[in-house]
């Protein structure tokens, strides 16, 4: 909403510097986008009628005006914009004007050209918003005057404020003022618009019949004669250009002009038009149809409300866009004029259906006042007045259903304990009177009966809010409430800080794909599982949320080989989401780790794995060969956690490479933590560190390929028994002297007792099971 | 046999001081000390003298041994500091050359933000909740005191997902679920925050992401006040951007809180940011939590984790972030 510093004086005598305005307007919670001074910086601005318009031999982007500036010679131009015709009255900056922006115009050529002078375009001369054409004026003003002086320019501030849902008051003049004015605790008044009224009465002729009192809360009808069709005058143009609105006609601009003001959005209809001068406020019937104002035909349906005439012929789509049938035009006599009431949930479905959300669509949809209509009826008929129009007297008016405003308690033990003032009665119902919020005294407290413009204040704590407003946000006292628990973050926000500080130890730089895949990723990722869809995504290629971070992480290394970027080490850490095996509430949604290592094998991801597990301390794990969809079938494993699976690990299928276009080859973990975590892990108990010696013993078997060197090592241990203390595969070799298909697996064994040291014989008993253990159940000998 | 012990002297320094290395000297220290050695024979010979004689020659061969003995020990000093030299010299490394730039991997910087929030917020006495980023409808809204059709719920440009009935189940828009879920778990006091991912249909630019952060926090128990929210707000500002930044609160429209505000960070320099949205927990939204609005207060305040993470590092692309260049995220 925007709002002229001189509008709104005329209803406050509300003044100071500009910038503590709207630093007020700020705290008043109708925050300043953006502050400008109007109406000046104008000078050597003139108005120039545009003669003829030719190209420019030597540049496509240019033109060549020629205009008249009064002295009926051709001045020529060169101009950038296009949108002028021959006749058009156009701003010409001439030379030696020094332009809002410091520029100062001066006669040059360009392309060969002169140029004498320059055209502007709205935002040149902060008269709008618009940058991309030359501001066409008004056809009436005197070619040569000055620019300000023609169009009755006086110096002004603007504020553009962005008003909140909850605050439709605020999208008026007279509301902004009303706020502004009980901040600097000045008083606020309506106008009282002195309206001679003249002919027949309204009630005799037109009648309003409400056959939906949910749909239409009051609908007000008065009657205009003698209306002519001309261009308003210019400080009402210059209004409204300012506030953002096109000067049309008279009849438009004062309807524009009053919702602006007041808040009321209005209708016109030619009465003689309006079959049996009747208006039957309906549902619309599902196929109904009607041409609207801007020549469409639209079909209408129950969700829509239209307003009818005798013959049930709707004339009108409620409160979005009027009927063709009866618009008012030149030769019409009398007008019929609409202000109503309309229920904001009907407006907003049918606006939006009908994608014809407007200025007035968007009041009636966040609840207009239902009590403004008489004051805006009047105020409208002054107003065009002055084009010679007479209000007929007596209004037809009739009511349906608005909101029922009951007496609100407002406690003022409940204020302050709620803001943490000490607040008096009397000066809450003070605050509460300054906009006007009517309020008695109750004992302590207050009863409050909230104006007829607040929709959005119903109950206790919105009218606590209002308190807090006025009073001023800012000075409410700070305190700082002592937290009564202790602060901490839960196991599982520490495991998954575990994570991360494990894969960045290990080198791995974590990324952030976004969750949503295109249809079709995660087959390409070869995984046979349906993503849950998004209803309405932005684009196709965001319309599936991802089953697997398998497809984010592929998709980075593909960009970044894309970009001379490879053997990137990365990880996530972040939900998926799949249909749930059982039916439940919400989707199956889990936390997963994925790691891929560009041009490196499965290896390096056992690795990654293995420092992980004792990152977490998850004990017991084993990794069994497995070759899961769109993982590498021989080079993959999956890991299971106290006999439970809990993830994969190896390599990525080179197919599913190739599909995303990555160029190396991908060793790939992926870890479910929601399952992983829920695993017995973490601390374990200590065991004493023996005093005694240890002795170890290398034992290298050659063994056969498809044996697991995991096997070969679950049988050592078994025959080690509790003097092993420690384990591990230090040699793997292929080729001569070993045989073909097998492999020489060299084991340390170190053992230790926690109470003497082992005698030569012991160790030698303990080696000698070991080898049998190997030996007889695997096909596997000792090598010499 | 007589051995000229001045003769042997001499020839003994000699050879000493000829040994080259260390094993050299240790053959020429078993030749002139050893079981075979010249000294070692006389000392066996000393049993044929007289008493006299042999006391005196005792003693002399004694401080032949003990010369010799001082000599080999400081020609073993010399030859060791040598040898030290000699093997320092041969392990000279240009340690410039084995400067690979070995590096850590480098957590996200929106991680990196969320953590530091996390840990400032925990010493303020919070702890820190989650929730599911696929929504039911009841939480993301209508427990939020949104109902049904609402005008509010245009404010956000939400994502619905096809499960269950339609339009039941969404992307959340917000964190605020997460303070019904965590009113609906637990017995107050509360002093939570709700870092996490939400999502909104807006198309990607410098300023908007359809999946982006925020961290929400949520206080509720007797008697919190609008003067409590404006001093944590101030109490984190302080704590998170430093000495010199100050808050203030504007008034604004949030269907879960009232009064509702806006709350803004004056940098050192004067100028604002608007930060985030904040409030006193609707009473319907502690009803919709289970509580009585007479017994509990409390106040939430949410804002964007990501553009603290922009901020912070000097970033004006919110894209970069999720762009997961390898030249970006290297260097957080």
């Amino acid at each position: 909403m925007k709002v002229l510093l001189s509008w709104l004086q005329e209803f406050a005598p509300v003044d100071g510097d500009p910038a503590d305005i709207g630093d007020q307007l700020s705290a008043l919670g109708l925050a300043v986008e953006s502050m400008s001074v109007v109406g000046e910086g104008l000078d050597g601005i003139v108005v120039a009628r545009v003669l003829e318009v030719g190209p420019h031999p030597d540049a496509d982007r240019i033109q060549l005006v020629q205009v008249d500036v009064g002295d009926g010679e051709a001045l020529q131009i060169c101009c950038g914009a296009f949108n002028m015709s021959v006749g058009d009255l156009v701003p010409l900056a001439t030379l030696g004007t020094v332009m809002p922006d410091g520029m100062e115009i001066a006669r040059r050529k360009m392309r060969g050209e002169w140029s004498n002078g320059m055209l502007c375009s709205p935002t040149e001369i902060a008269m709008g918003d618009d940058h991309d054409g030359i501001l066409l004026l008004d056809g009436s003003l005197e070619v040569g005057r000055p620019l300000a002086e023609a169009m009755g320019l006086a110096s002004d501030v603007l504020f553009d404020l962005e008003v909140n849902p909850n605050r439709p008051d605020a999208m008026s003049v007279a509301g902004v003022a009303r706020d502004l004015a009980a901040c600097q605790g000045m008083p606020f008044t309506l106008p009282s618009p002195n309206v001679a009224e003249s002919g027949i009465d309204a009630a005799e002729r037109l009648s309003v019949e409400i056959l939906d009192p949910v749909l239409c809360g009051r609908f007000v009808a008065r009657v205009l004669d003698g209306i002519t069709i001309g261009s308003s005058p210019a400080w009402m143009a210059n209004r409204l250009t300012s506030l953002g609105m096109r000067p049309i006609n008279s009849v438009v601009d004062v309807s524009n002009y009053v919702m602006l003001e007041l808040g009321q959005p209005s209708h016109t209809y030619d009465l003689d038009m309006v079959a049996g001068s009747t208006f039957r406020v309906r549902r619309a019937l599902p196929g109904e149809s009607l041409v609207t104002l801007d020549g469409v035909e639209r079909t209408l349906t129950e969700a829509d409300g239209v307003v009818a005439d005798v013959d049930d012929t709707a004339i009108g789509i409620a409160g979005v866009m009027g009927g063709a049938s009866t618009e008012i035009h030149d030769g019409t006599s009398s007008v019929a004029l609409e202000m109503a009431w309309w229920d904001p949930m009907s407006i907003a479905t049918s606006a939006r259906r009908l994608g014809l959300r407007s200025e007035a669509s968007a009041r009636f949809e966040k609840g207009a006042d239902p009590e403004v209509a008489d004051l805006a009826m009047r105020r409208f008929a002054e107003l065009l007045g002055e084009a010679g129009a007479s209000l007929a007297p007596g209004a037809v008016d009739v009511r349906g259903d608005t909101p029922v405003r009951e007496s609100i308690r407002v406690r003022t033990d409940r204020v302050n304990r709620i803001l943490g003032t000490d607040l008096s009665r009397d000066r809450i119902a003070e605050l509460l009177g300054s906009i006007e919020f009517a309020n008695h005294v109750v004992d302590g407290d207050l009863d409050v009966v909230v104006p007829s413009f607040r929709p959005d204040s119903a109950t206790e704590i919105d009218v606590i809010e209002e308190v807090a407003r006025i009073h001023g946000y800012g000075t409410i006292e700070r305190t700082t409430p002592r937290s009564t628990i202790t602060g901490s973050l839960t196991q599982r926000q520490l495991d998954r800080r575990t994570v991360r500080t494990a894969m960045i130890g290990m080198g791995l730089d974590e990324v952030m794909p976004i969750p949503f895949l295109a249809p079709g990723d995660l087959a390409r990722a070869g995984l046979k599982v349906d993503g849950i869809t998004v209803t309405n995504p932005l684009v196709a290629e965001e319309s599936v949320m991802r089953a697997s971070l398998r497809p984010g992480l592929l998709a980075t290394l593909a960009y970044n080989a894309s970009h001379r970027m490879s053997g990137l080490g990365i990880f996530e850490v972040g939900h998926v989401y799949r249909q749930p095996d059982q039916p439940q509430l919400l989707p199956d949604e889990r936390e997963y780790l994925a790691v891929a290592l560009a041009g490196r094998d499965a290896t390096d991801a056992v690795g990654v794995w293995s420092a992980l597990a004792d990152a977490l301390a998850a004990r017991d794990y084993t990794l069994v060969a497995d070759d899961p969809a769109g993982l590498h079938p021989t080079r993959t494993a999956r890991i299971d956690v106290a006999g439970v699976v809990v993830g994969h690990v190896g390599e990525v299928d080179p197919g599913v490479l190739a599909a995303f276009d990555v160029p190396e080859r991908v060793a790939w973990l992926e870890v479910d933590l929601e399952t992983l975590l829920g695993l017995p892990h973490g601390e374990k108990p200590y065991g004493s560190v023996s005093r005694y010696p240890s002795s170890d013993i290398d034992l290298a078997f050659e063994v056969d390929d498809d044996v697991p060197a995991a096997e070969v090592e679950q049988r050592l241990r078994g025959a080690a028994g509790d003097l092993l203390v420690d384990l591990s595969l230090f040699d793997v070799f292929r080729g001569a002297p070993v045989g073909e298909g097998r492999r020489s697996l060299a084991f340390t064994l170190r053992f230790q007792a926690d109470d003497r040291t082992l005698t030569d014989s012991e160790v030698s008993q303990v080696r000698e099971a070991c080898v049998d253990a190997v030996e007889g159940n695997l096909p596997a000998n000792l090598r010499a | 046999m007589e051995l000229d012990l001045e003769k042997h002297l001499a020839e003994a320094a000699a050879s000493i001081e000829d040994a080259a290395d260390l094993d050299a000297l240790s053959e020429v220290d078993t030749a002139l000390l050893g079981k075979k050695s010249a000294v070692t024979a006389a000392k066996r010979g000393l049993g044929d003298l007289e008493p006299d004689q042999r006391r005196e020659m005792g003693g002399r061969l004694n401080e032949a041994r003990a010369t010799i003995e001082g000599l080999v020990a400081s020609r073993r000093t010399e030859l060791e500091a040598t040898a030290r030299v000699v093997r320092l010299e041969a392990e000279r490394m240009d340690l410039t050359e084995a400067d690979r730039g070995r590096r850590l991997g480098h957590r996200h910087v929106v991680t990196q933000t969320w953590d530091r929030l996390e840990d400032l917020f925990v010493g303020m006495g919070y702890t820190v909740a989650e929730g599911p980023e696929i929504e039911d409808e009841w939480h993301n809204f209508g427990a939020l005191n949104f109902p049904l059709g609402h005008p509010a719920r245009d404010m956000y440009d939400t994502l619905y997902v096809d499960y269950g009935e339609p339009q039941s189940t969404l992307l959340r828009t917000h964190t605020s679920p997460v303070q019904i879920r965590v009113m609906e778990a637990g017995e107050p006091p509360f002093y939570s925050i709700m870092p996490g991912r939400v999502f909104r249909s807006d198309t990607a630019d410098a300023t908007h992401m359809p999946v982006f952060h925020q961290l929400e926090a949520l206080v509720v128990d007797r008697d919190i006040t609008f003067g409590d929210l404006a001093g944590t707000l101030e109490a984190f500002t302080t704590a998170y951007f430093g000495e010199g930044f100050t808050t203030r609160l504007r008034p604004s429209y949030f269907p879960f809180t009232e009064p509702s505000a806006e709350f803004d960070v004056q940098r050192p320099d004067g100028s604002w940011l608007e930060l985030g949205g904040c409030g006193m927990v609707h009473p319907e939204v502690l009803r919709a939590g289970g509580l009585d609005p007479e017994e509990w207060s409390g106040f939430a305040f949410g804002f964007g984790l990501d553009r603290l993470a922009l901020m912070r590092h000097g970033i004006d692309d919110l894209r970069e972030l999720f762009r997961n260049d390898h030249r970006f995220l290297s260097q957080f």
